[in-house]
């Protein structure tokens, strides 16, 4: 391999340009404005299954930013209204096929919508952006998380015991999955075998279990189960994009990166101090919205059916 | 030995897993939504040859395994045992029936070798990708036969049995790919 070239080809870097200007074009339209905001930050998320890259900046630390979400919402509780930004977002330690620790991120807030107005909208955009080929529609798919794990493993995950779901975990990938967590078993037996059954196209899975919620809210689902409003997005069996009716009650969302803080002390991980700009935005009001974060790299790897993120990219870290 | 990261798993690394040797094949990142990142990793078990798919939590490591390949040039058998000599050092190495598997109906000998060592001795060997070896037992050749196709079996002079076109014969020198058992072609 010539590392000095890119991995895109010239005809990949020309679809990447098209597919950009077509997503501006979709925002632009719906009156969505475009924004720019920094990369760099002396804060940084406190997510436990999150590294963020650190930087120097004049004598003290700065964070490239792992997402544009915290200064979006800034800008919603200024009253931006709905808002988006296409820009790199930076990720330590995420290196592989599907992978680069530089990924160019689309993410968008819509103000008084609820998540499944939110899910239309991301199969509308998905679906104008990609080209198929013609006379060729993409298929659709809505599924909650606990249908699909019940259509295809046979149990509900909400009910089943710690204990099972470790067994199931250690049975799958190794001995060593037999102490995890909830959270973390569900998300391995989910990778391993429902993704791989997913239906071909679009399929949007939602209300994800209580234990999975990030930045969601919690609601009920119909059978009466607390479920977190989140949902993540599919395209052809890979995950391109994760979205949620966002949390805007500042109190849950001080226990919550408190509680991340704890978990990434318990974890050994690098210690993080509390993004508190984020929490006086939200203590001075963030409007409902939802927000949904979607991969480009992803989409373009799906339209082209390519299997590595370095053929979409003109240079992923290994040739950087 | 050292440990590797799952981070630092790449092909052709070798590990110990469940106390055996392993070559690791491939490594998959994989990271789904808010979630831990885990690696699916493929590994051949190098004692039985068995392809193993594990998937490790992500900063997981293994311990390194103390494997080496190294040409040696193959010597002799006195029947128990497979001889080899590393061509530098002369340091001979006595491989056994195990070890040496199915190499063992190419060699011939003087032929230079892969000899796997784990912990210094002979964990298997990999026989050159072509040999060139004499017929000693096929079917008489049917001489001029040669725009036929069709083909018949024949015993090399180590024991092989491979397929052969029918205008060869006994005494004949045919060039094979250890690899598939194939004949290649006709040595003059």
């Amino acid at each position: 391999m010539d590392k000095w070239k890119p991995g895109a080809s010239i005809g990949a870097l020309k679809r990447r340009a098209q597919m950009m200007a077509s997503i501006r074009h979709f925002f632009s339209r719906r009156s969505v404005l475009e924004v720019d905001v920094p990369l760099l930050s002396s804060s940084t998320v406190t997510d436990i299954n999150i590294e963020s890259i650190s930087a120097k900046v004049g004598g003290s630390k700065g964070y490239l930013q792992t997402s544009p979400e915290y200064f979006m919402k800034r800008l919603l509780a200024s009253g931006s209204g709905d808002i988006y930004s296409m820009s790199k977002a930076f990720r330590d330690g995420e290196v592989g096929s599907k992978h680069n620790p530089e990924f160019t991120m689309l993410e968008w807030y819509r103000c008084g919508w609820d998540e499944h107005q939110l899910i239309d909208e991301v199969i509308d955009l998905i679906s104008s952006v990609i080209s198929a080929a013609e006379n060729v529609t993409i298929d659709i798919t809505k599924i909650s998380y606990i249908d699909c794990f019940v259509h295809h493993l046979g149990f509900d995950p909400q009910d089943a015991d710690l204990d099972r779901l470790q067994e199931i975990a250690a049975g799958l990938a190794s001995e060593s999955w037999s102490e995890e967590t909830r959270e973390n078993c569900l998300d391995l037996i989910f990778s391993l075998k429902v993704e791989p059954q997913l239906p071909l196209g679009i399929a949007i899975i939602y209300d994800y279990p209580e234990c999975q919620s990030a930045l969601a809210q919690f609601g009920v689902n119909n059978a009466g189960q607390k479920v977190s409003r989140r949902f993540e997005v599919f395209l052809n069996r890979m995950e391109v994009g994760n979205g949620y009716l966002e949390l805007t009650d500042a109190d849950e969302q001080r226990s919550r990166f408190n509680r991340d803080c704890i978990n990434r002390e318990k974890s050994k991980k690098s210690p993080v101090n509390i993004d508190i700009k984020l929490l006086a935005a939200l203590e001075a009001g963030l409007p409902s919205c939802a927000g949904v974060a979607i991969g480009v790299d992803r989409l373009l790897m799906s339209e082209a059916e390519s299997n590595s993120i370095d053929e979409v990219v003109s240079f992923s870290w290994l040739r950087c | 030995m050292a440990n590797y990261s799952t981070n630092e798993f790449r092909s052709g690394l070798k590990v110990m897993l469940d106390g055996d040797p392993c070559s690791i094949l491939e490594n998959e990142f994989v990271k789904p939504g808010k979630g831990q990142a885990f690696n699916r990793v493929k590994l051949r078990n190098l004692k039985t040859a068995r392809v193993l798919e594990k998937t490790f939590k992500s900063g997981e490591s293994l311990e390194g395994a103390d494997v080496m390949d190294t040409d040696m040039q193959y010597l002799y058998t006195d029947g128990d045992f497979w001889y080899f000599m590393e061509p530098d050092t002369y340091e001979q190495h006595q491989a056994n029936e195990n070890a040496v598997g199915d190499a063992l109906q190419w060699l011939s000998e003087q032929d230079t070798c892969i000899v796997t060592l784990y912990n210094g001795s002979p964990l298997s060997v990999t026989p050159p990708n072509h040999v060139e070896l004499e017929i000693v037992e096929t079917d008489p050749g049917l001489r001029g036969d040669t725009a036929q196709g069709g083909s018949k079996p024949a015993r090399l002079v180590t024991g092989a049995v491979v397929k052969v076109p029918l205008f060869l014969d006994q005494g004949d020198m045919v060039k094979v790919d250890t690899r598939t058992g194939e004949y290649q072609g006709r040595v003059k």
